[in-house]
């Protein structure tokens, strides 16, 4: 098992936002988180990856047989956890080559292995560049800075490539994207996919799922997983909306 | 008074040297100048030292710098080495040195040169003596503050104090037409065993249409106390062209009081830096005259300040003519204990239509202990005008460290490429590109805490046997 959630439960300023996840990931998975706004599918991805303004109160998270909520920020990112934002954030003058270039060097020496010379570095931007069919104008730029939306999504799809993740999570990276766009960042994950690493797609729309066809479908509500299943899931949830998982809950409430 | 007995910073010090050594003081001058100090210590015995009761010096206490012992220095050191005290090493960066040794010129050869295109540049006490004219008709002319009695400008009185006592400097002149096909760099080095208090006095003229790039760099060898007053004037003459980079790398017991007076006639254009990486307290007076129409003058400033480090910049901008634009942009990172001021104060006469100017003052406190006072302003006097002032003060921004940090580099590196390129907005703006690399280069030391002051002063190095490297690569692929 990748990673393994057991009744995770988490708040910022004392507001409980997740209230008892369980979710095991295998590799070689892909496992879609759907729901409706503000139900807790970003705090669950922040959580994961480390995010300190969150206060974990209880439940635990197990990463490659680790206790994944003891280590920082980075030390998560370098054992191979990557979060693609649902909001990238602007970092002017630092370019992307510097930033990627300290990023995948710094992973490197993590691991024990000699930095990347100025050459074999160009080398590898430029193949994981046409990967996302990124143009060498943006990698020239400050991070994210004056991007558009779907720019900012192929950024972060680009960057995933470049670090080569074990856990990727995807939080509504197809939000925002054309229909071309979202064609090459769908082909980018699915170049990127095999038996050994996973991923943790979160989004709004049915759509990607054609192109990433995921093993799992949950659904978030409120806190909590209400709902697993495979790939047909989500068409129902394309079909019939949120409305009829709020009354099973309610029913549920009423029942338990 | 080589080698004399240490004396605290008084008034009556100085009003008290002056009396005994005014004959040796003047040996040299021309009868203007003479009463020219005659009239500044006056002034100055008047006013005194400027004390924090006075507006543009309230959150600059000079109690601590006034209350060392130091040696004030009336005459050159004898049998200085020049070569050993002044060697450059920056790669691929050509350029004309002008050696300073606390306070005085260090020849090479002559005291004075001209240059075959008639640029004339040295020793200032030489140039009073070989060209009198020439000296008198710019020396001590920028300096009187025209808008004291509407300005939060304070007459300076360092800059009198300077005037009565100072001996040498810097002169360089650049005739009509004439382009300087290399930068210029004056290394002003402190080097003493003894505390010293010293004022040296640098003239710089540039006639029509000529063209200058100047490096004027304030380093210090050792961790000696000293106290420096030195007044630069600068003037631009119709259509010139002046590229002026100062760089300040002094120990964190030392005091530099820098007063610059640019003149800018018609047409002319600068682009003056202030790039400060060290000292114990740091002054900056920057005061600029458009004394004609057209004019263009932007001014960057980068601050780097740690430990009880002080930074003061006090920017002061005359619009007394139409169609002028002038632009300001400091920056700083603050960290420990360490305090910053910033006081830009742009003046836009009632004749001065169509001026455009803006004021910005960006600070990052990066502890709870650092502090900034920053005050840009703006006294406007017709309607006609184009004029924006700003200041923020803030923290590294978290949200970019989050994500940074998520990409696994670890908190220093990316605090580190944060910082970088906060400062690198500044930076970039610098034209001449070895230059450029070398301060970035110097920044990024800098901001790893791994700058020297003793052995890798600003621009030349005395140990150019330890290649710089760096952990993070951030030179431009
Ligand atoms: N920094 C914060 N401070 C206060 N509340 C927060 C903060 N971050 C998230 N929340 C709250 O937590 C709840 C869950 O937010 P979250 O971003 O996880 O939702 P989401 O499921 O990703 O929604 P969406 O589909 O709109 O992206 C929301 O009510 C949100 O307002
Ligand atoms: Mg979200």
């Amino acid at each position: 098992m990748l990673l393994s959630i057991k009744n995770l439960h988490a708040s910022i300023n004392g507001k409980e936002i997740l209230k008892g996840i369980d979710l095991d990931v295998n590799q070689g998975e892909v496992h879609a988180i759907m729901g409706p706004n503000g139900t807790g599918k970003s705090t669950l991805a922040s959580v994961i990856a480390g995010r300190e303004v969150f206060d974990v109160t209880s439940g635990e998270v197990i990463y490659k047989g680790r206790n994944l909520l003891k280590l920082a920020v980075e030390e998560r990112a370098r054992e191979g956890i990557f979060l693609g934002f649902q909001y990238p954030v602007e970092i002017p003058g630092v370019s992307i080559t510097n930033f990627m270039r300290t990023a995948v060097n710094e992973v490197r020496k993590y691991k024990g292995l000699d930095p990347l010379g100025g050459g074999a570095f160009l080398k590898l931007m430029e193949e994981k560049k046409k990967l996302v069919e990124l143009t060498s104008n943006l990698a020239n730029r400050s991070v994210n800075e004056g991007f558009s939306g779907g720019e900012k999504k192929k950024n972060e799809i680009f960057q995933m490539a470049m670090l080569e993740p074990t856990l990727a999570i995807l939080d509504e990276t197809d939000s925002g994207l054309d229909i071309d766009a979202l064609r090459v960042v769908a082909n980018g994950v699915n170049k990127l996919r095999t038996k050994d690493n996973a991923f943790m797609v979160i989004t709004h729309y049915q759509r990607l799922l054609d192109y990433i066809v995921p093993d799992f479908v949950h659904v978030l509500f409120e806190g909590k997983i209400v709902k697993s299943g495979t790939k047909e899931l989500a068409l129902e949830l394309e079909e019939k909306g949120y409305d009829w998982i709020r009354k099973e809950q309610r029913d549920n409430g009423i029942a338990g | 008074m080589q080698g004399g007995l240490k004396q605290n910073i008084t008034k009556e010090l100085f009003s008290g040297l002056y009396r005994e050594y005014r004959a040796s003081i003047m040996a040299g001058d021309y009868p203007a100048l003479t009463a020219q100090r005659e009239n500044a210590i006056r002034r100055f015995e008047e006013s005194g030292f400027p004390t924090t009761k006075l507006e543009s010096w309230k959150n600059t206490d000079l109690k601590e710098s006034f209350a060392r012992e130091y040696n004030v220095v009336l005459k050159p050191e004898q049998g200085v080495d020049a070569q050993k005290v002044f060697r450059c090493n920056i790669p691929h960066l050509d350029t004309a040195i002008m050696g300073q040794l606390n306070g005085w010129y260090v020849s090479k050869d002559v005291p004075l040169m001209e240059l075959g295109n008639g640029i004339i540049m040295g020793s200032l006490a030489e140039a009073i003596k070989k060209y009198p004219a020439l000296v008198e008709a710019h020396l001590g002319k920028y300096t009187s503050s025209r808008t004291d009695s509407n300005t939060n400008f304070n007459a300076d009185s360092f800059t009198d104090l300077n005037t009565a006592y100072f001996q040498d400097g810097v002169f360089i002149y650049v005739p009509d037409n004439v382009k300087s096909p290399k930068p210029v760099q004056i290394i002003n080095v402190i080097h003493h065993d003894e505390n010293l208090f010293l004022q040296s006095r640098n003239l710089i003229v540039l006639g029509k249409n000529s063209r200058l790039s100047l490096v004027h760099c304030d380093d210090s060898y050792n961790h000696q106390p000293s106290f420096s007053n030195v007044v630069t004037e600068i003037y631009l003459g119709e259509n010139s062209s002046l590229d002026h980079y100062k760089l300040q790398n002094l120990n964190n017991t030392s005091t530099l009081i820098s007063t610059v007076y640019f003149q800018m006639e018609a047409f002319s254009n600068l682009k003056s830096h202030y790039i400060s990486l060290n000292g114990g307290l740091l002054r900056n007076n920057i005061r600029l005259r458009f004394n004609g129409p057209q004019g263009n003058a932007n001014i960057y400033g980068i601050y780097l300040m740690d430990s009880k480090q002080h930074i003061d910049n006090q920017v002061f901008i005359d619009h007394a003519f139409p169609d002028c634009t002038s632009g300001e942009l400091f920056k700083g990172i603050l960290d420990e204990h360490s305090s910053g001021v910033f006081n830009g104060h742009v003046l836009v006469e009632r004749n001065a239509v169509r001026t455009n100017a803006y004021q910005s003052n960006r600070n990052i406190l990066l502890t709870e202990t650092a502090k900034v006072n920053s005050k840009p302003f703006l006294e406007i006097y017709n309607d006609d005008v184009k004029c924006s002032h700003g200041s923020t003060t803030g923290q590294l921004d978290q949200d970019a460290m989050y994500y940074l940090r998520q990409r696994g580099i670890g908190e220093d590196s990316a605090r580190m490429l944060l910082m970088y390129a906060y400062a690198d907005e500044v930076i970039s703006k610098i034209d001449i590109e070895p230059l450029k690399y070398r301060i970035e280069d110097m920044v990024k030391k800098r901001l790893q805490g791994e700058l020297q002051i003793c052995e890798a002063c600003v621009l030349h190095c005395s140990t150019p046997e330890h290649p710089m490297e760096f952990v993070i690569d951030m030179t431009k692929i």
